[in-house]
């Protein structure tokens, strides 16, 4: 078996607070294939602090540790901030999960766009256009002319996930990691948004961390599903098995999922254990295989 | 409640001109809740904003509670009747104001006593806790800034909320203890609710009825029931039924 594209062993993030030091990653390990990674858990539980550790986003005081942070067997853990923008948006993107946040107000969404695929493809600024425009089109922007001219106010919630998800596959990544990049998303558009990454890791062998929170998307979108808790990855399974979860709170996660076909007064809601930030993990090996084959 | 009645909405002048919204109509009993679904860019968040005050460039009738509004101007009373959760919370907050003052201006503004209690019970309803209370948005996960702007806009005790996918930003765990308390309150308080989402189990469980846009427009205006059953008489409407079943890889 190659080398797996991203391996993460004991992760931390930590950070000061009045009430004394907050671990909001405690101990993740995974490694990344050419495959869809999913990554689901409760809200708070370190599944974007985890990206932002990967690209070296977290913010002082902030704090990132860990025995291992290898992009293709290279250490990228706290690398200085020039080393790593060199490869954040070139070797690894991030869709945030305030993907209008993210964009800067004060600049037309074509331009940034375009000076995100020239800052990694080059070339001359007239084909970049055209490059953005297609991928406006691709992430099923009706009126890419219009958008391209537009602030990022002036589009919908939507649309500003997709535009964010179109600049960061412009540089053509190794490695993408998407935050709830389809949250806002109308089911049709979200399908044609999903082709494009899942065409992506099957075509070009791209490695695709997907979080989200819709427990039935990532059981029919991703291959591989780690279960966060409390900052811990407390459960790993195969998508297919999602449903088959062992661990009680993918259980709870489960059963809060309103139907359509099955309507009821109230929601289940889960009944946190404080054994569950400790306590044991299920599926918990310590190499990881690659469905799919590397 | 709320009637809306022949809405335009529109940004820019010819030709750059955008029609966000065309002439959509609708009305919501009070008690009532109403969903508003449909393609992304259709217009849904334009209505909210529209209705909250935040655009001018409309034409048209809104009314509140028996009141006609009219451009931008919102008095008082308008805001204690009717608050709004914006689809994105990082922007709705302001970046350097801790959870505890974006609640307690909330509240002093609409001239609430028992400040100190009411933020308790307000973060603890949205199942933050106490630790929450003195941090700031960027101190925050996602669903942690959506949970403070739905305590946010309980706060001012409104008759009318406008909820902009307010749990999208959710896991599913917490969006059923948010769904839930919006029923209790409901329930309780008689509130009337238009809820955004493109979730149709959200909105089937949530509403009485919704309206499906698309470009724009209103195509159809449905029941829970005819949702749940196959009912819908427009062809977007059943695409984005038949959609919904799940995803399946091309
Ligand atoms: N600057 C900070 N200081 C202290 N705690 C922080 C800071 N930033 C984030 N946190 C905490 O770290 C934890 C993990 O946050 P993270 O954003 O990774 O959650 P998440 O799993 O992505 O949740 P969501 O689904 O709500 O987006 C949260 O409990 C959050 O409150
Ligand atoms: N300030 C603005 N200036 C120009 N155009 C705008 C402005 N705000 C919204 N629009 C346009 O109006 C249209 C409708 O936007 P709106 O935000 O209402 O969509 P939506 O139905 O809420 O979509 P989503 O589900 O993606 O949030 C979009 O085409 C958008 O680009
Ligand atoms: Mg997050
Ligand atoms: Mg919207």
């Amino acid at each position: 078996m190659s080398a797996p594209l991203l391996s993460v062993k004991n992760l931390r993030v930590a950070f000061p607070t009045r009430q004394g030091v907050f671990e909001a990653v405690r101990g993740v390990s995974f490694d990344l294939g050419r495959e869809r990674l999913g990554v689901v858990g409760e809200s708070g539980s370190g599944k974007s602090m985890t990206g932002r550790a990967v690209l070296g986003l977290v913010r002082p005081p902030g704090k990132v540790s860990a025995d291992k942070l290898e992009l293709e067997g290279q250490s990228i853990l706290n690398l200085p901030e020039r080393q790593m923008r060199a490869i954040r948006g070139n070797r690894i993107s991030m869709v945030m999960q305030d993907p209008k946040f993210s964009l800067n107000p004060v600049m037309k969404i074509g331009d940034q766009i375009i000076e995100a695929y020239r800052l990694h493809a080059g070339g001359a600024k007239d084909a970049a256009r055209q490059k953005a425009l297609e991928m406006l089109r691709a992430v099923q922007i009706r009126d890419p002319e219009r958008v391209m001219g537009a602030y990022p106010h002036e589009v919908s919630g939507g649309m500003g996930q997709r535009i964010m998800i179109a600049m960061m596959l412009a540089p053509d990544p190794e490695i993408l990691i998407a935050d709830e990049p389809t949250s806002a998303l109308d089911v049709s558009v979200r399908t044609e948004v999903l082709n494009i990454m899942d065409g992506l890791v099957r075509d070009r062998g791209m490695g695709l961390i997907f979080i989200s929170h819709d427990l039935n998307l990532v059981a029919q979108f991703c291959d591989r599903v780690l279960i966060m808790y409390a900052g811990r990855i407390v459960e790993t399974l195969a998508a297919k098995d999602l449903h088959n979860a062992r661990h009680p709170y993918t259980q709870g996660l489960l059963n809060s999922l309103p139907r359509l076909d099955h309507p009821v007064e109230r929601l289940a809601v889960l009944q946190r254990q404080d054994s569950w930030r400790d306590g044991p993990l299920e599926g918990e090996r310590t190499e990881t295989d690659f469905p799919g084959g590397l | 409640m709320l009637r809306v009645d022949d809405l335009d909405v529109w940004f820019g002048f010819p030709p750059d001109r955008v029609d966000a919204v065309k002439r959509a109509s609708f009305s919501v009993a009070e008690g009532e809740s109403f969903g508003l679904v449909g393609e992304s860019g259709s217009g849904k968040s334009t209505i909210l904003r529209a209705i909250t005050g935040l655009i001018d460039s409309w034409s048209g009738t809104i009314e509140v509670a028996g009141q006609a509004v009219a451009g931008q101007k919102r008095d008082r009373a308008f805001h204690k009747t009717v608050q709004m959760v914006f689809q994105d919370p990082y922007a709705s907050l302001h970046p350097r104001h801790s959870v505890d003052r974006v609640l307690s201006e909330t509240l002093k503004l609409q001239g609430m006593g028992d400040i100190d209690s009411r933020i308790t019970r307000l973060l603890e309803d949205v199942g933050l806790g106490q630790g929450f209370r003195f941090r700031y948005p960027h101190q925050l996960s996602g669903g942690q800034r959506q949970r403070v702007a739905i305590a946010r806009a309980l706060a001012a005790e409104p008759r009318l909320l406008l909820l902009d996918e307010p749990t999208s930003a959710l896991d599913v765990s917490v969006q059923a203890e948010i769904l839930n308390l919006l029923t209790d309150l409901r329930a309780e308080h008689g509130l009337t609710y238009v809820m955004v989402s493109h979730d149709l189990s959200v909105v089937g469980h949530m509403c009485d009825r919704l309206a499906v846009m698309r470009g724009g427009r209103i195509e159809e205006i449905m029941t829970v029931d005819q949702l749940r059953h196959g009912g819908a008489t427009e062809d977007y409407t059943r695409h984005l039924i038949a959609a919904s079943a799940g995803y399946e890889r091309a």
